[in-house]
Formats: C-alpha cells, structure tokens, sequence
C-alpha cells in the first residue's frame, strides 16, 4: 500500500503538524469499468408491480409472505422480514413501480465498516453476510448510503438481513430467484459491463420511454444492482444526496494516517523525553 | 469535610504479611454502607442488572428505542464515544508528566491514569452489551477474518492496547499495594514505553472515534459532518480529558480528603491554573477549525433553522464562552472560575459527540430515535459500578496518599 501525496498531506494535518483545508482532499474516482462482477438491470417501465419477486424471496429465505401492497404515496421499506420491497410513485408519466433492495455496490460502505469481514464482497459481485462472523455490531448499518442492512432487535441471536442477490443459488449456477420468476422479465441477471450494454440500447432504442441515465453506473462509486427507469431518479423516492464516488474512499485518509503515525509519533515523543529528561539534571529540584 | 475521616480509615499496605491473607481483609467492605450515594446508586444498579438479563434473553430491542434508520444510540453515542474522551486526561497527563517532565503535576497522575483505566474497561464492557452477537467478539482479534479497512478494526485493536498500557502504567500502584517490592521495580521500569506506546494509541483512538463516522456522510446533520471530525475529536479529547481532571480532582479532594497529603493539598490548586491555561489553548486551536470548517463548508443557509440555534449554543456557549472563562483565569487565578469553566466544557463535550452521533444522526428521518428510559438506566449502572470500583481502589492502594516507605529508600 503505497503512500501517495495526498494521504501523506492528509495525515500530517491529521498528526496536527499542518492543517491544510480545502477541496484537494476530494477522493479519486475509482475505474468501475474494470470490474467484472455480476449484476442486476431492473427495467422499471417493465415493472408491473405484481411483488412475485418479494414472495419468491420471502419464501426463498425462510421470511414471512408480504401482506401489503405497492401504495402510491406510501414507502414500504426494507426491514428485518423483508429484503426487497416494490414500491409505486405518481409521476407525470403514469404510475411507476420501483423495487428496492441492496444495491451491491463495487466498493461497499458496508464491507470496508466491517471489521470481521461478515459482510463481504465476493469476487463474483454479491455482496454477503456471514453469520458466524458477524458480532451484531451494525456499523455496517451506520456506514451503507443505501440504509440497506436491517438487524433483528428482537432476537437473542440476531441476523443482518439483506439480499445477498441469492449467492449460493450463483454459485450453483442459478440465477436469482427474483430473476428467474419475474413474469415481466423486467429484472435480467448478468456481467454489469453487458447490463450496462443491454441498458444503453434500451435508452438508445426507446428515447420517449427512458430517461438517459442508468442510476448505480456511477453512485457510490458504482453498483451491482442497476436501474432503468422512465423518470429522473429523484421523482422515485431515491435519495439525491448519493455520491459518485466510493464510500471507503471517505475514511481512507484516515487510513492511512494510522502507519505514518506509528512510525512518526514514538520517535518524536522519545525525542522530547530526552531532552527534557537533560534538562532536569541540570535543573536539579527547581521545578519540585 | 472531617466526616470522611471517620467514614474511611487510612488504608495500609501489606508490609510482610502473606499476600492472601491480606487481600481477603482488603476485600470486605470499609467504611459506612449507607452513604447517599450508596442508597442512590445501589437500587439503580439492580434494576440496570435485570434490565441487561432482559436484553439478552429477549433481545436488543426490549429495553432500547434503536430503529433500522438509527442502529447506534446512547449506549454507543454516550457511554463509548463521550466517555473515551473524557478518559483523554490520561495521555495528555501522561505526556505531560513523563515525556515534558513537568513535575508539578505528579501527584494527580496516579488518579487520572486509574481514572482512564476504569473509563476504558467499563466502556469496553458497555460496548459488549450493544453488540448483537457478542460471542462473536473474539472474531477480529483471533482474526477470524481481519478487517483491516474498518476503522472500526482499529478502534477496537487500540482500545484493547490501550487498556493493556494503562494497566501497566499503574500496575506500580498495585505492586506498593500487595508489597512486592521486585515486581514493583519491573514495572516502573516500563512506564516510559508504555507512556509512549500509549499516547501513541490514544492519539489515533480519539480521532478514530471520529473517523468512525466519515462514510456516515449522508446522514449526519452538515452542520456537524467534514472530513475534518477525526482531528476536531482528537483536539476536544484533551480539554475534554482536562476539564475532567479539574472537575474529578476538585471532588477527590473532598471525597478523600484524608488520604491527600498536606503538601499536595496546598499545590491543588496551582496545578488546577495549569491545567486551564492548556484547556484555554486547546480549545482556540479547536474553536478556530470549527470557524474554518464551517466557513468553507458554506453552511450559512442552515444557520436560520433549529438545528443552526442548536449549533450555535454549542459553538458560541459551550465552548467559546469556557475557553474565555479559562483565558480570563490566567491572569486572576481565580479557581472557582476555572471548576465553572471545566464543568461547562463538560457539559459542551456531551452536547458535541451526541450532535454528532444522535441527535444529528438522521436527523432527517420520520421516527426520530429519542433514548428509552430503560437505556439511561443501563448507561447509569455502567457509571456507577466504575464509581464503585474506583472508590474500592482508592480507598486502599496508594493512589491519592504517598507511596511506602520502602519506594523511597530504594532510589
Ligand atoms: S447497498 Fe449498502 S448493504 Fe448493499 S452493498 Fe451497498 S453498502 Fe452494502
Ligand atoms: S453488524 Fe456484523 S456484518 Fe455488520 S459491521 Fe458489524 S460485524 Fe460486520
């Protein structure tokens, strides 16, 4: 792990040596084309809202069947019973369904908080939760932008729910179960980089239908889960404050700060233990 | 004042005698039972028991008002993240006494060290009854997985090192206790690298408190979130640590005003005056990152809502108003406004690390997470068996009174 200028900066400022302010600390956008996980596209205009997949999932997961229906003006959230949840919006171009569930972000808020590794970005693209990890500490609540991981608070053993995009189900060479029962084939499961393909062409084909933006290429620094939809994401219930980049990159100057003061501040403070140490001899009992 | 003399007889250490015999005699009960704290503390402390038995039969839930959207509450925000820094007394005291040798101040480091000792472990065991899963605990230090991107790992790694360095710091105090007089010699001999080691922590420690909530961006009021928190932590750990040395050292010295010799009686308080000239510095250096911070953060639109008001009564009478109370007492020496002024910083630092962590912490949401009555009790009975033990400890080592004899004639 190399120290580059920036984290070097930013950990004197840190140390308290310099305290430099300003916009340069702003975090590098990180190359999510490179990465060849798999992936979600959920073409909301295909959406008719019927909740097969909230059920396939329920039942999938041991979790109790949903009793309630997709609401205009009502958010259904995600929870501890429930890890995707399709909710309806008015919008000037009709009522719009839109799913909700983990996003699988590239670089997950929830795994770089995590410090047993229970939550866990496999190299295939799922992001999962390991139970026999996990010590039900919920900073992976705290940290993901999403508000994804729901805890169970009233167990004495609890779990982190969340999707898992069905991993051991990938793993066998399934699909997701929520893919493989959509009636409308409005969710389709696949590399990102050919869903952010198949997205494009579906923009470029039917302009009048989609709005040019493919939401999760670029949120949070990328998803796994990806969006088409018919209105600008903002109209649908989506928090607007997401940011482009990664959410790690928001902790790693501190980070990095940790080795540089190790290896700083020991010497420093044996430096002015000495000298003050000489100083008393000479001193004497002056200052007793 | 002279009450407490006959409430506890001086303590004596074990001078020859088998150490067992000694301990089971240290360990009975000295002194009244039915003190008012006692009767305070001691029915609150029972309830916060079931209360805890309730919480891991029936869950988390039970006994707090945590929602999904908040899933860190008072247990984190108050007991953890307010009380490690006012436990930072112990390595700016340290750093003080040890690495600047300024001998002035030695007589309260023992305290202040066993202070940030009980601080940590008790926290430590607060955070315990947070975690939902706490078997699992041992996982990131047996490293059933490192999660070395987690500040999280860090935090936890330090804690753990800490405590450690601490212990040592003031195993001295324990050794004089018990006698052993080889151990004792050992021990201090490892106090200047476990005081470097352990500021070393410390200072990654408070301002990993901080950075604990960096990728929180979103949900944190903006009036309280930069990227600048986990050096904002580090500087108000040490007028936090400070101001908790005056206000702690102002009741030991009438809570066991016998056990405090006449000498250290009489430099109480020139070592109160020095310690609220650095408080005052401290806290300028702090005051002026909050300005900057809030000034390139181009916050002015927020300034006319309640959370602004909010704001300002922290920034301008929790810690601009003590910092000038503390100024003020560099030329009078006037002691009385320097307790006033440690008490307010106090006061101020709750009101911070809670702005922070829960009241600003989605402040956006429906169903804001307001603390049950159920968790202050808990947070209670954490305080107060660390008050417990703190007394048991002072009450018989040699903490506040002079070392023995034998210590001297050694040198
Ligand atoms: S949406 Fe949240 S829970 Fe899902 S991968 Fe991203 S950070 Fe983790
Ligand atoms: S609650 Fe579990 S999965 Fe979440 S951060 Fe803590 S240990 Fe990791």
């Amino acid at each position: 792990m190399g120290l580059d200028r920036r984290s070097f900066l930013k950990a004197l400022g840190f140390a308290g040596a310099t305290i430099a302010i300003g916009k340069s600390f702003g975090a590098p956008q990180m190359k999510e084309s490179d990465i060849e996980f798999y992936g979600i596209l959920y073409d909301s205009y295909r959406c008719g809202g019927c909740q097969s997949c909230e059920i396939a999932c329920a039942e999938a997961h041991g979790l109790p069947k949903p009793i309630d229906e997709p609401k205009i003006g009502v958010q259904r959230k995600t929870d501890e019973t429930r890890r995707v949840v399709v909710n309806s919006y008015k919008t000037s171009k009709g009522e719009v369904y839109i799913r909700k569930q983990c996003m699988h972000c590239n670089e997950p808020a929830c795994a770089a908080a995590c410090l047993t590794q229970a939550m866990h970005k496999t190299k295939e693209g799922p992001v999962i939760w390991r139970g026999s990890k996990c010590m039900g500490c919920r900073y992976c609540m705290v940290s993901c932008p999403f508000d994804i991981p729901k805890f169970e608070y009233y167990s004495a053993n609890p779990k982190i729910q969340k999707c898992d995009m069905c991993y051991d189900r990938i793993m066998k060479g399934g699909i997701p179960i929520c893919v493989e029962i959509c009636p409308a084939e409005a969710i389709i499961f696949g590399k990102r980089k050919d869903l952010i393909k198949e997205a494009r062409k579906r923009i470029l084909e039917n302009p009048t239908v989609y709005v040019d933006e493919i939401y999760g290429e670029h949120e949070a620094g990328g998803t796994g889960f990806l969006y088409l939809t018919p209105n600008p994401i903002n109209e649908l219930g989506f928090s607007t404050s997401i940011q482009k980049s990664s959410y790690p990159e928001l902790s790693k100057g501190f980070l990095f700060s940790v080795p540089t003061v190790f290896v700083l501040l020991p010497p420093i403070l044996l430096g002015i233990y000495e000298a003050t140490r000489n100083n008393q001899l000479k001193e004497g009992d002056e200052n007793e | 004042m002279k009450m407490s003399n006959m409430i506890y007889p001086i303590a004596k250490d074990n001078d020859g005698k088998s150490i067992w015999k000694f301990l089971v005699g240290e360990f009975k009960p000295k002194g009244k039972l039915l003190t008012p704290f006692n009767i305070i503390s001691l029915p609150i402390m029972l309830l916060g028991l079931v209360l805890i038995i309730i919480r891991f039969w029936k869950g988390i839930g039970s006994i707090t008002n945590l929602t999904q959207e908040v899933p860190w509450g008072l247990w984190i925000g108050f007991d953890v993240v307010t009380g490690v820094a006012f436990a930072g007394g112990a390595y700016v005291l340290t750093f003080m006494v040890y690495i600047l040798n300024m001998h002035k101040y030695h007589s309260i480091i023992r305290i202040t060290v066993l202070n940030g000792f009980l601080a940590y472990v008790f926290y430590a065991g607060a955070l315990l009854l947070d975690l939902g899963r706490p078997w699992n605990v041992i996982n990131p230090i047996i490293g059933n997985n490192f999660g070395t991107s987690s500040v999280l790992f860090l935090v936890a790694w330090h804690f753990l090192l800490y405590m450690i360095a601490q212990l040592i710091e003031f195993s001295p105090t324990i050794a004089e206790w018990l006698g052993a007089k080889r151990a004792r010699k050992i021990l201090s001999g490892m106090t200047i690298a476990t005081v470097i080691f352990g500021i070393t922590l410390s200072t990654l420690h408070q301002s990993g408190l901080g950075a604990l909530y960096l990728m929180a961006k979103d949900k944190i009021h903006p009036l309280w979130y930069s990227e600048f928190i986990p050096i904002m932590f580090f500087i108000s750990s040490i007028f936090a640590g400070l101001s908790m040395v005056i206000f702690e050292g102002t009741i030991s010295q009438k809570v066991f005003f016998n056990q405090i010799s006449e000498k250290n009686h009489r430099t109480h308080d020139d070592i109160l005056h020095g310690l609220s000239k650095i408080c005052s510095v401290a806290m300028f250096a702090y005051f002026f990152l909050k300005v900057i911070v809030f000034i390139h953060g181009k916050h002015w639109q927020y300034i006319n809502t309640s959370m602004g008001y909010w704001y300002l009564l922290e920034i301008l009478g929790f810690v601009l108003l003590p910092m000038l109370l503390f100024f003020s007492s560099y030329r009078t020496r006037n002691i009385f406004m320097i307790k006033l002024a440690s008490i307010i910083t106090i006061l101020g630092i709750i009101i911070n690390r809670l702005n922070v962590t829960v009241i600003g912490f989605r402040w956006d949401v429906d169903i804001r997470y307001v603390p049950s009555w159920m968790e202050f009790v808990v947070t209670l009975t954490v305080i107060f068996t660390e008050l417990w033990i703190f007394r048991w400890v002072v009450n018989r080592m040699p903490v506040l009174r002079e070392s023995p004899s034998w210590v001297n004639e050694e040198k």
